[in-house]
């Protein structure tokens, strides 16, 4: 079989810029998913059992169901939440209406629904981290009169964050990979590209082909990129 | 200074303080030896709260520290501890160690901070080590270091929990001479210890611990001269 390298050639930059997509929602759901995943995955080791436990759910609802469940929930679910919301606002209060459409676009839904999933994984992620220092560590610190948070802070989170540089790098490598479900949306990252393309030329075989190549091909940057973080950080350990 | 009424402490069923009874005066250095189990660091860690008592009283210069409207915070400020293994804080420079909790939790000013750190790494004989990482440093200057972070929240009452018995024989004596400065300085002090010469020729009095309790208290050279229990006499005979 032949490739038909024009036709590549010729869609490439629509790939490249689903490709782009891809990363910058990726870099967003990661982002977003660090702030959320170091308040659960504190929470989780939290004292009071109430914050645990709403920890817990989050935590386990998220990585206990489908990526694509939840972002058909956000993106049909949540309208219909909002609609049902409204209608019982303006029957019950009389007041105007307070959306004119409920609908969602895909890339909002496509924030909301990747980073809650990324919050949750890299939870456990940060949970992990920080169970992994010593107990030790947090004596110190409580006996010198720092408070919890203080502690967390300049002692804890510090060293358990060298740690977590890894399993954080495997998390980004798996978002970037299950971001093209968002496809299901239109949001039109790559694999969404891939799809339109097809639509039009009738040749799935290179279009994927080329579509998983260029996954290939960032999912392999950024594990590189992660390792060289890790041996540079090991490195600075070393000099001291 | 210190006052401790009738202190038990319990992890879960395992009562592992039944009833101590002790004092401790300003400027004196009470060593604290016993069987390894006996409760020796469950005793001292409740004394600045590390591990909460289940029944009874602590009193730090006349306030119960058992309270519930007591700053544990504040509490810990004045009792420095010095750890068995350490813990110093592997990610800061030796100075960094000591002034970390003087600027966060003191709110000195980072020169002032670091004035003390200086003056109190030269006190502990480590003048040249202040942007040294503590992996670049023995065991002996780890403790010494650690001494002297506790020594920068100027507190009242000092805390060692057998500050040498994870270190190789020939550091021991560096660590002992710092602590015998302190004692001679006026610091009072706690010390679990078996260092036997510390505790004659600091100590003030010697209290010996077995099954959580203390079994017999006196002066060092009645301790270790003359015994009058017998599970004080069997276990003396096993260490000297
Ligand atoms: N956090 C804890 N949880 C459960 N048991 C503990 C804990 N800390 C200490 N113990 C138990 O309490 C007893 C006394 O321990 P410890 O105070 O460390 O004795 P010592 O310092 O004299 O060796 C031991 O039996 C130990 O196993
Ligand atoms: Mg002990």
């Amino acid at each position: 079989m032949e490739l038909p390298l024009e036709l590549i050639w010729n869609s490439l930059p629509i790939i490249l810029e689903g490709a782009l997509r891809t990363l910058e929602i990726t870099l967003i759901a990661i982002s977003l998913g660090f702030i959320l995943g170091l308040f659960a995955g504190l929470a989780r080791l939290s004292k009071k059992r109430v914050v645990r436990l709403l920890a817990t759910c989050y935590i386990d609802f998220l990585r206990g169901t489908p990526l694509l469940v939840q972002i058909f929930m956000v993106y049909f679910g949540l309208p219909q939440l909002l609609g049902s919301f409204q209608t019982f606002m303006m029957d019950t209060f009389h007041i105007a209406q307070i959306w004119e459409s409920t609908h969602i676009n895909p890339f909002v839904a496509a924030i909301i629904s990747t980073s809650l999933n990324s919050g949750a994984y890299i939870a456990e992620i940060f949970r992990a981290g920080v169970q992994s220092i010593e107990r030790g560590q947090m004596e110190a610190a409580r006996s010198l009169g720092m408070t919890h948070v203080q502690a967390m802070r300049f002692v804890i989170l510090p060293q358990a964050f060298k740690r977590i540089i890894p399993p954080l790098g495997n998390e980004f490598i798996a978002m970037l990979k299950d971001t093209s479900l968002l496809s299901v949306i239109g949001f039109e990252e790559m694999a969404r590209k891939g799809q339109l393309i097809i639509a039009q030329t009738y040749k799935p075989f290179h279009i994927w082909l080329t579509v998983a190549f260029i996954y290939l091909i960032m999912t392999f940057a950024i594990s590189r990129l992660v390792d060289y973080m890790e041996r540079r950080l090991k490195a600075g350990d070393d000099r001291r | 200074m210190i006052v401790v009424k009738n202190l038990h402490k319990y992890f879960d069923k395992l009562e592992v303080l039944r009833g101590i009874d002790c004092h401790v005066s300003e400027q004196e250095v009470v060593v604290v030896i016993g069987p390894s189990g006996s409760g020796k660091s469950t005793f001292l860690r409740c004394l600045n709260l590390l591990e909460e008592p289940t029944s009874g009283e602590i009193f730090i210069e006349g306030t119960s520290i058992t309270a519930k409207e007591t700053n544990i915070n504040i509490l810990r400020q004045e009792m420095g501890m010095v750890f068995q293994r350490f813990n110093l804080f592997p990610h800061k420079t030796a100075l960094e160690n000591i002034t970390l909790a003087p600027v966060q939790v003191k709110r000195l000013s980072r020169s002032e901070a670091n004035e003390i750190g200086h003056s109190l790494l030269a006190k502990v004989g480590l003048r040249d080590k202040a942007d040294v990482y503590p992996d670049q440093l023995s065991g002996g200057q780890l403790q010494r270091v650690a001494i002297a972070r506790a020594l920068a929240m100027k507190p009242k009452v000092m805390l060692f929990d057998e500050p040498t018995s994870a270190l190789d024989p020939e550091m021991v004596g560096e660590v002992l001479a710092v602590m015998k400065n302190l004692a001679r300085e006026g610091m009072t002090m706690v010390v679990v210890t078996h260092e036997m010469g510390f505790a004659r020729e600091v100590g003030d009095r010697v209290l010996f611990m077995d099954e959580g309790k203390i079994v017999e208290e006196g002066t060092p050279e009645q301790i270790f001269g003359n015994p009058r229990n017998e599970r004080t006499r069997s276990f003396l005979s096993k260490i000297l």
